[in-house]
């Protein structure tokens, strides 16, 4: 059951917020729409769940033209970042909702509701309240909820987003799970990128309306078709007109006609992982993401000056085409000091 | 130091708010419940099921029957309307809502006579039709509806604002069409709102004296309402049967009140 829309608009008085969006989501997969706040991403799940009604365009679920059918009618499964659990209801009762709409018998019901409490891992609390629920059980009860009628489709926005840290990332791992069981087509919408690359084998990047580019993460990550794909799947340093991945900056201690002199600003441990902070010549700020043991190699101190190597620099031309390749270079030679290629950041 | 004078000043608040309810609210209806029983149970039980006395207790009841449903199915319907579908001009029927509130209920009466009275507007198709709506049952209620329009508008749009939408959303999703949603989503969410505007709507329409009063023409054992029945009484010097019937309506309206309540307190526990 493959979704697809086809130039869908959408204006919110003076706020467009669906700018002649088309997308294809493949039968089964699980596709991620990423993006930040106001890029229309949500706009986009609701108006396939027909929550929204589009100005222009159409939503195709499985080849059929829905964009005139009531919500009610499309079988979508929908989940909501805030869960929109019925409070008056008890878990056993909202997971069954569905199902005593469509009329199906006591026992059916039952024995069904059962089997998704038993799935999402809340079989023993089926007779309490959404009150007496913890977010993350909350939210897998909305998930059963969304699943017991069966949809075509799943659609779930923001779905971890109201959850502490720990608790998101158990419920993605267990997403990703879930969706390998029941191979339902899914989309869900987040604008945590890690998130996106950690459970979505199809990403689809939104911004202002506009969708920027879609594919895999990889894709993404290593050919973004412009800066702002770049900047969001990812850290990024911008040096000209240039950018570059803060793990393919290379500290070295002695300059050679490809570095730039730099001076450590901050040294932040994260764990495993370093975030060296530098100072150019010329004021731009940027930094270096090193590992412990290259950490210990190099003996850094703030206020040292050392020489920075970029890798792979990708830069954009204002009408590159989108077509995921981006032009990628290495970084030709540097004249160091008074380098007219590397303005000050703005 | 400090902290005594704010304990000081607490003591004084707390005094004087509790001084104000007592004088103004709990003393004048102590002192009616101990004028009714002061010679004993028989004066105000005799004054009440007088056969006057009990029609204008079945009269009062009546009223509730039909203006409390009646507004309860109107406000439910009317604040869905203000809230989910926010439709041009909703602003100008919000302060249409609150025109009872706002205006007297002798000048609610008075406007109801110029409608139906001789020579209204309605006045002529109603007497063809051999309806009276004057001085008779279907104007006192006419008028109980207009006084106690506003209360479950009023109590029901907050608590629809404030439950949103996404349960009915979610509901929608699962399959439920707009009826069904309501009955078995928003209703259930909005219920104790609900309650309580008609908790307040009966206490109205048991309590109306004015509207009522210039359409029914406050005839015994015809047209009088309960507090009609206990002006009367006042006016021919009979007390106990005007504490009596005071009582009554009282009574009435706190074990409206009282059930609700009970109610929201059996559903919580």
């Amino acid at each position: 059951m493959g979704i697809s829309v086809e130039g869908a608009s959408k204006s919110f008085g003076d706020f467009q917020a669906l700018n002649d969006v088309s997308i294809e989501v493949p039968n089964g997969s699980l596709t991620a729409l990423l993006g930040p706040s106001g890029s229309g991403k949500s706009t986009l799940l609701r108006a396939i769940a027909g929550l929204e009604t589009l100005d222009a365009g159409r939503v195709l679920i499985d080849d059929e033209d829905v964009s005139k059918k009531p919500t009610q009618k499309r079988e979508v499964g929908f989940v909501f970042q805030h869960y929109a659990a019925f409070k008056h209801m008890t878990v056993f009762e909202n997971v069954g909702f569905g199902l005593k709409i469509r009329k199906w018998d006591k026992a059916k019901i039952s024995a069904r509701v059962h089997e998704l409490l038993q799935l999402v891992q809340l079989d023993g609390l089926a007779d309490r309240y959404p009150s007496q629920l913890s977010g993350g059980q909350r939210q897998r009860m909305a998930l059963a909820r969304a699943l017991a009628v069966e949809p075509q489709v799943l659609l779930l926005d923001e779905p971890f987003g109201a959850l502490d840290a720990k608790v998101r990332k158990d419920l993605r791992t267990w997403l990703r799970n879930l969706h390998e069981e029941m191979h339902v087509t899914t989309i869900f919408v987040t604008h945590d990128q890690e998130e996106a690359m950690d459970v979505a084998g199809q990403l689809v990047v939104m911004n202002e309306g506009r969708v920027e580019q879609s594919g895999s993460a990889d894709d993404l990550y290593d050919h973004p078709a412009n800066e702002f794909v770049m900047s969001f799947v990812g850290e990024v340093n911008r040096l000209g007109d240039g950018f570059v991945r803060p793990h393919d900056m290379d500290v070295v201690l002695d300059p050679d006609e490809n570095t730039e002199e730099a001076m450590v600003q901050r040294i932040v441990a994260l764990g495993f992982e370093i975030r060296v902070e530098f100072v150019l010549a010329d004021g731009t700020e940027v930094w270096a993401q090193l590992t412990r043991a290259e950490l210990q190699k190099l003996e850094l101190r703030q206020g040292q000056i050392v020489y920075l190597r970029p890798g792979m620099t990708k830069s954009f031309s204002g009408d590159s085409p989108p077509d995921g390749s981006g032009a990628s270079t290495p970084r030709g030679p540097s004249s160091g000091g008074d380098d007219a290629g590397i303005p000050a950041a703005a | 130091m400090s902290a005594h004078s704010g304990n000081g000043s607490r003591w004084g608040l707390r005094f004087l708010g509790l001084g104000y309810v007592f004088l103004l609210l709990l003393l004048p209806l102590g002192l009616i419940f101990y004028k009714t029983f002061e010679h004993g149970l028989a004066p105000p039980i005799d004054a009440i099921t007088s056969p006057d006395g009990l029609h204008a207790l079945k009269l009062t009841l009546i009223m509730v029957a039909i203006a409390v449903p009646l507004n309860t199915i109107f406000g439910v319907g009317c604040a869905l309307l203000l809230v989910r579908h926010r439709v041009r001009g909703s602003g100008v029927i919000d302060a249409i809502i609150n025109l009872p509130f706002a205006i007297s209920p002798i000048v609610i009466g008075l406007s109801l006579f110029l409608l139906y009275g001789t020579k209204g507007w309605f006045e002529p198709a109603l007497a063809e039709a051999g309806i009276k709506v004057l001085f008779s049952v279907p104007g006192m209620v006419l008028a109980s509806i207009f006084v106690s329009l506003p209360f479950v508008v009023r109590e029901t749009v907050p608590v629809l604002q404030e439950i949103g939408t996404e349960q009915e959303q979610a509901a929608s999703t699962l399959g439920a069409n707009a009826w069904q949603t309501f009955w078995r989503v928003t209703l259930p969410a909005i219920r104790w709102g609900v309650a309580y505007g008609v908790v307040l709507t009966t206490a109205r329409v048991l309590g109306e004296f004015g509207a009522v009063s210039v359409v029914s023409g406050s005839i015994s054992g015809q047209t009088q309402t309960l507090p009609l029945f206990v002006e009367k009484q006042y006016e021919n010097f009979n007390l106990p049967g005007a504490f009596g019937a005071s009582v009554l309506l009282a009574v009435l309206a706190l074990s409206t009140l009282l059930a609700m309540n009970v109610l929201k307190r059996k559903e919580d526990a």
